[in-house]
């Protein structure tokens, strides 16, 4: 009876797996696809269905009928401002990324070692910004970008995510369970606050910087209302938003596109998912 | 706490550290919401007249925002509860000892990466009027549904929002279960407690901060499914998805600033509010401010 019932857990949980995988595959074989097989498959639900030929409901198909590289090429090189958008997207996200969690471990080093009254304060107020909807944002980064003459310009992305409380939140969370102890036999030895910094912060909150690098860069990865409302001209468009407008038109590359924008995704989370563990284990220690 | 000459240095200098980022803050976000509060309460951006109040009732009486507000409302009343229990339920599992369990795991948090154009192409090949669901469904000998046009367009959406954020709170989850004491639970092992005795007499206890965490980032993702919803259904959606975000960004568009600021102002007491509950419960918890 209990061999039955782990029994239908295990299968209970492994269809679960499936189905949370299955989007993914999906995007990847169909990637292999040619556009016309695209296009017969996939257009009753994506483009309008103007062809005779395509198919009224559609089929997934999880086994093309002939592999194809023809969705890769159309993206690749036939279609130069579509690669731009891909560098747009990554000239915006790895700086936001990469300074973002700097300024954070700063920041949250200053509000783990020390906390009075201004300093909570100051905490409570970033996580109710964090907590806000874009939207709350949008119209302070506007008016911002036009005085400082950033519109329209990567600036004008790029500033407003560096100084995000997100990292903020998320790392002095994580830093004020370092051991007290550890601080004070650095002090004993005559450190100040920069070494301590330096030397036992940072190297004990490693995982926990990766883990913030690759949220931050999840969600820049993939901004929608930031391009939106901040730059004008469509060459700047990251490929988050621009993806969008292919989905419609271009059906026949839409997979491989979507191939291309998730690898960088797919690279850091093989990479750093051991990472997300080990900084949730740690985190959740009091 | 005594003002010694130490303690008030390490205040001065580790305040530095927090410098460079309040700067920042300052600078892109509370300098310009203070233009916001002001363009809230006069009737033209420029050379407006004091306006008091005005704008806030006309706003709450506008038709789209009560729409948006409900909407966002009723988003976030199901999704996040939803999102805790089922990734603590998914972690508990995950606890036992089954084969396979890491790759499981891997499997759940996948969505995580999965990047905002994808999940849309993938949704509307799923969810479409001709799209592989209703195949299926009519495959069946089922009518067909319409998920974008109709009150199945929330559970859609909620669909959405679930599979991407389990994952992730499962990881966290399984983290807090992880640093329940193993000797307790073996303890109650041994006297015969059930799992679901077990859950609620020893590991709820543990998982107290762990929860509020959870719900903090599930409310934050709730706020970002927008992106999904617009890039799937535009700017105008079905009624049942039109969400505040929606509201702000197209009144925003038609350059209706007064409007705008008054909802951003509405929307961030209203953020402030639920995180000051939160921050009380987590206090009543018996657990310090800090560890939120």
């Amino acid at each position: 009876m209990k061999r039955l019932r782990r029994g239908i857990l295990l299968l209970a949980l492994g269809v679960a797996a499936l189905l949370f995988l299955f989007p993914t595959v999906l995007t990847v074989v169909n990637s292999f696809l040619s556009e016309g097989e695209i296009q017969q498959t996939y257009g009753a639900a994506l483009g309008d269905r103007t062809t005779e030929y395509m198919a009224q409901t559609v089929v997934p198909k999880l086994i093309p009928d002939q592999v194809s590289a023809q969705q890769y090429q159309t993206f690749l090189v036939e279609s130069p401002e579509d690669l731009g958008k891909f560098w747009n997207s990554v000239l915006y996200v790895v700086p936001i990324t990469l300074l973002q969690t700097a300024v954070a471990a700063l920041a949250a080093y200053g509000f783990s070692r020390y906390n009075g009254k201004v300093r909570s304060a100051i905490f409570f107020f970033y996580v109710a910004l964090m907590l806000m909807p874009y939207q709350v944002t949008l119209v302070p980064n506007y008016l911002v970008s036009k005085w400082l003459g950033i519109y329209d310009t990567g600036w004008a992305i790029c500033l407003p995510g560096i100084f995000s409380p997100f990292g903020v939140y998320l790392l002095t969370r994580y830093m004020r369970r370092i051991p007290k102890a550890f601080v004070e036999a650095a002090q004993l030895d005559g450190a100040g606050e920069w070494k301590i910094f330096t030397r036992i912060y940072l190297p004990q909150c490693k995982s926990a910087l990766y883990a913030v690098g690759l949220l931050v860069f999840f969600d820049y990865w993939n901004m929608v209302e930031q391009p939106m409302v901040l730059l004008e001209s469509e060459e700047k468009f990251p490929l988050s938003l621009y993806l969008s407008t292919i989905n419609q038109n271009q059906v026949g590359v839409a997979f491989a596109a979507a191939v291309i924008y998730f690898i960088p995704c797919l690279l850091l989370f093989l990479h750093g998912e051991q990472y997300l563990e080990e900084s949730a284990a740690a985190g959740g220690i009091k | 706490m005594k003002k010694t000459p130490t303690s008030r240095r390490l205040r001065r200098n580790t305040m530095l550290f927090v410098t460079p980022s309040l700067l920042g803050v300052a600078v892109f976000f509370v300098v310009p919401f203070v233009v916001v509060i002001r363009y809230a309460v006069t009737t033209r951006p420029v050379n407006g007249e004091f306006a008091g109040l005005e704008n806030f009732r006309a706003l709450l009486h506008n038709y789209a925002f009560q729409l948006a507000a409900k909407n966002t409302a009723i988003l976030c009343l199901t999704a996040v509860p939803l999102a805790v229990g089922l990734s603590l339920g998914l972690a508990l599992l995950l606890e036992r000892e089954i084969p396979l369990r890491s790759h499981l795991r891997t499997a759940f948090l996948s969505p995580l990466m999965v990047p905002v154009a994808s999940v849309v192409l993938l949704w509307q090949v799923l969810f479409h009027q001709n799209g592989v669901i209703n195949a299926f469904l009519t495959g069946w000998g089922l009518d067909p549904v319409d998920f974008f046009h109709s009150d199945w367009s929330r559970g859609m959406v909620l669909l959405l929002y679930l599979w991407k954020n389990l994952g992730y709170n499962m990881v966290l989850f399984t983290a807090g279960l992880a640093a329940v004491p193993k000797d307790l639970l073996d303890m109650a092992e041994l006297e015969g407690a059930s799992s679901l005795r077990k859950f609620f007499s020893i590991q709820l206890h543990y998982l107290g901060p762990t929860i509020l965490f959870v719900t903090v980032l599930s409310f934050i993702s709730a706020m970002k499914i927008f992106r999904e919803v617009y890039l799937l259904t535009g700017a105008y959606p079905y009624e049942s998805l039109y969400l505040l975000q929606h509201f702000m960004n197209n009144t925003f568009a038609s350059m209706d600033y007064q409007k705008l600021c008054a909802a951003a102002i509405l929307l961030a007491l209203a953020v402030s509010v639920i995180i000051a509950v939160l921050f009380r419960v987590e206090r009543r918890l018996g657990k310090d401010v800090e560890n939120l």
